[in-house]
């Protein structure tokens, strides 16, 4: 039998590219990666399509991140307990258990494979910190290692359903304008977060795509509320990478000194750029610290080296860059510890599914989120690849239906003055401007809202979505749809707890220990779930 | 945001045009690859360190382009900049085994 990577190679000029496999992973980043290398460990067929290439795709690869890496025993115990007292009682201390356990097995597998980490000053590994360039570079050999068929620039439009089983999924190779789809015996979304169209780091990648194809099958989103993570970074670039700024000091745009003194500076901040502008400067890194901080965080240093100014003696100008659902929590609810979706064959990991069992109502930013990309992906991978193989029978005989409506097929007439980019534009008006999202109230959620919903009719009616146009089309879809979640669940929210800060309602509500979950598309539903409920769930 | 794929050192292997998340430069047969949709560029400057020759230079201004020459850009030593803090050499990875992130970590703030 051809092996999957044969089969897309005698399919080079053919017209579309139809392959079948146990396993379809979506997405090009750390938990898509390692969901492909799990389930291939069991012997299945893998194909992993993704819009950009897996190995620069996704928030970790232009990023340097921590992992969240804890041995086990008191230590872990301790961490656990300290972290769930910042998470707004929301976590789930079992799954944080289990998530630190699997990132810790998996580091070390790393270690085994031959990553180069770098020793501490004990001379002993150091396995809390990944690269992201290196990081992503290495997981994509490995999963090429495996035996998983990659696709590169396949942007998936729509899953495919066999009577209400996810079956694969369909979309276009973006380089060679033609259409593919791969049939397959269960899908792994591992899409990413949204990024809301915010000119950040692996933003081009993050669009909420999974989001909008898992609610068109019928999955529901949780923790959407949880959407206002923002990150400093020097203006007008996207670097959202925070480490120096823990050794800087803000000024308004007069030279005063903003006290961050024992607050968390972001709000500070945020606080001062409704008035004006806002500059910083790294005058708190030490002479020691600075090579530290050039050779360990280079991404960070280019905005300000290209531009002449050297940031621990000069001030620069910043901004926050809104992080969405990226380094915030909310996403595709899981309703099983195999990050199954509830709808049968289709699993969930990384920043596409919900994180509030991990983080609660404070953003996984950095080292959590990257640990629960291996866990969450390793879960999924191994329970996608049982699924298919319980399933069985063969996949080319299954009679498969696309899901895909908004920005693929429009429900009236198509009106060709309609663009993605009038869609994007209205999403970054109503959910960047920090007014609107970091600091929140009913009267501007509404109003927002109330366009977003306006926005959304529309495309849903008329934006045509063709061929290679397709792609940003379902991008324009799938951004609106996750922004009126996120509002939606805003407004259900009413207190502030973690990220979810509304001036309206500024304290935290003890009758609020509890999640808020969206569903439906034109209609969009939030209903409250029990969290005791939810975790003897298994 | 992209500006500069360096003709003069480009050997067209159109790595550039694999890797980029973005998908915004096209090939050209047996040419420098071009900068087709500079708008869809996240500014994420991995393009640079997968260039084998060092050849592209993204500016960091990410809300739109920035009118830069390649005369200034070879002037000021910028070419490969990124590749070469990092320990990347040729467009292959490096270097991970000498980041001292972890004093970061610990360091007091």
């Amino acid at each position: 039998m051809p092996t999957t990577r044969q089969l897309i190679h005698r399919q080079r000029g053919a017209r579309s590219l139809d392959l079948a496999a146990d396993v379809l992973v979506i997405g090009g980043g750390p938990a898509a990666s390692w969901a492909a290398v799990t389930a291939a460990e069991t012997g299945a067929r893998i194909v992993l399509v993704d819009k950009g290439y897996l190995g620069t795709s996704g928030a970790t690869a232009p990023a340097n991140t921590g992992t969240w890496f804890v041995p086990p025993g008191v230590a872990r115990s301790a961490a656990i307990e300290r972290r769930q007292k910042l998470t707004g009682g929301l976590a789930d201390p079992r799954w944080v258990d289990r998530t630190l356990e699997t990132a810790w097995e998996r580091l070390h597998a790393m270690a085994g494979w031959g990553y180069k980490f770098p020793n501490d000053d004990e001379g002993r590994p150091y396995l809390a910190n990944l690269r992201g360039p290196d990081y992503m570079a290495f997981m994509r050999c490995r999963v090429l290692r495996a035996g998983v068929a990659i696709l590169d620039h396949h942007p998936a439009l729509e899953l495919l359903s066999d009577d209400g089983v996810i079956a694969g999924a369909a979309g276009i190779d973006r380089q060679r304008d033609r259409s593919w789809r791969v049939r397959a015996g269960a899908v792994v979304l591992a899409t990413g977060g949204c990024a809301f169209g915010e000119r950040m780091l692996g933003a081009t990648g993050l669009t909420g795509d999974g989001y909008l194809m898992a609610a068109e099958a019928g999955a529901v989103l949780s923790g959407m509320e949880f959407s206002a993570q923002y990150a400093l970074a020097p203006r007008p670039s996207a670097l959202n990478k925070g480490l120096p700024f823990a050794w800087a000091s803000f000024f308004r745009e007069d030279g005063t000194r903003l006290d961050t003194a024992g607050k968390d500076r972001h709000v500070v901040v945020a606080g001062a750029m409704l008035e004006g502008p806002v500059w910083a400067q790294y005058d708190k890194a030490w002479p020691e610290l600075q090579p530290w901080l050039r050779q360990g965080q280079p991404n960070c240093f280019l905005p300000l080296d290209r531009t002449g100014i050297d940031p621990f003696t000069e001030r620069f100008p910043v901004t926050l860059r809104c992080e969405g659902t990226v380094r915030g929590v909310g996403g595709i609810k899981l309703s099983g510890d195999d990050c199954s979706t509830g709808i049968p064959g289709l699993y969930a990991a990384g920043d596409a599914a919900s994180r509030e069992r991990l983080t609660g109502a404070v953003t996984g930013g950095g080292g959590p989120n990257s640990s629960w990309a291996i866990a969450s992906g390793n879960w999924a991978g191994r329970a996608a690849a049982k699924f298919a193989a319980e399933a069985g029978g063969s996949l080319g005989d299954r009679q498969v239906r696309g899901l895909g409506q908004a920005g693929l097929r429009p429900s009236a007439a198509t009106n060709q003055d309609l663009t993605p980019g009038d869609v994007l534009q209205t999403v970054r008006d109503e959910f960047l401007p920090l007014p609107r999202n970091f600091f929140r109230r009913a009267a501007t959620l509404e109003q927002s809202l109330g366009r977003l919903d306006a926005a959304w009719a529309e495309l849903s009616r008329h934006l045509p979505g063709e061929g290679v146009g397709a792609v940003k089309s379902r991008e324009a879809a799938a951004l609106t749809a996750t922004s009126r979640w996120a509002y939606a669940s805003a407004l259900a929210r009413r207190e502030s707890r973690g990220m979810h800060r509304r001036v309206d309602l500024p304290a935290a509500d003890p009758d609020f220990v509890c999640a808020f979950e969206a569903s439906g598309l034109d209609h969009i539903t939030i209903t409250r779930a029990d969290l005791a409920s939810r975790a003897v769930a298994r | 945001m992209i500006e500069i794929v360096s003709e003069r050192r480009c050997i067209a292997c159109d790595i550039c045009v694999k890797v980029c998340p973005a998908n915004v430069f096209d090939p050209v047969p047996r040419a420098a690859p071009v900068i087709a949709r500079q708008d869809d560029c996240q500014t994420c400057f991995l393009c640079e360190i997968y260039c084998p020759t060092d050849a592209l230079y993204v500016a960091p201004g990410a809300e739109g382009p920035t009118p830069v020459s390649e005369a200034e850009i070879e002037a000021a030593g910028l070419f490969g900049s990124y590749a070469r803090a990092l320990g990347w050499r040729r467009g292959k990875p490096g270097g991970t085994d000498k980041d001292p992130t972890f004093r970061l970590r610990v360091a007091r703030r």
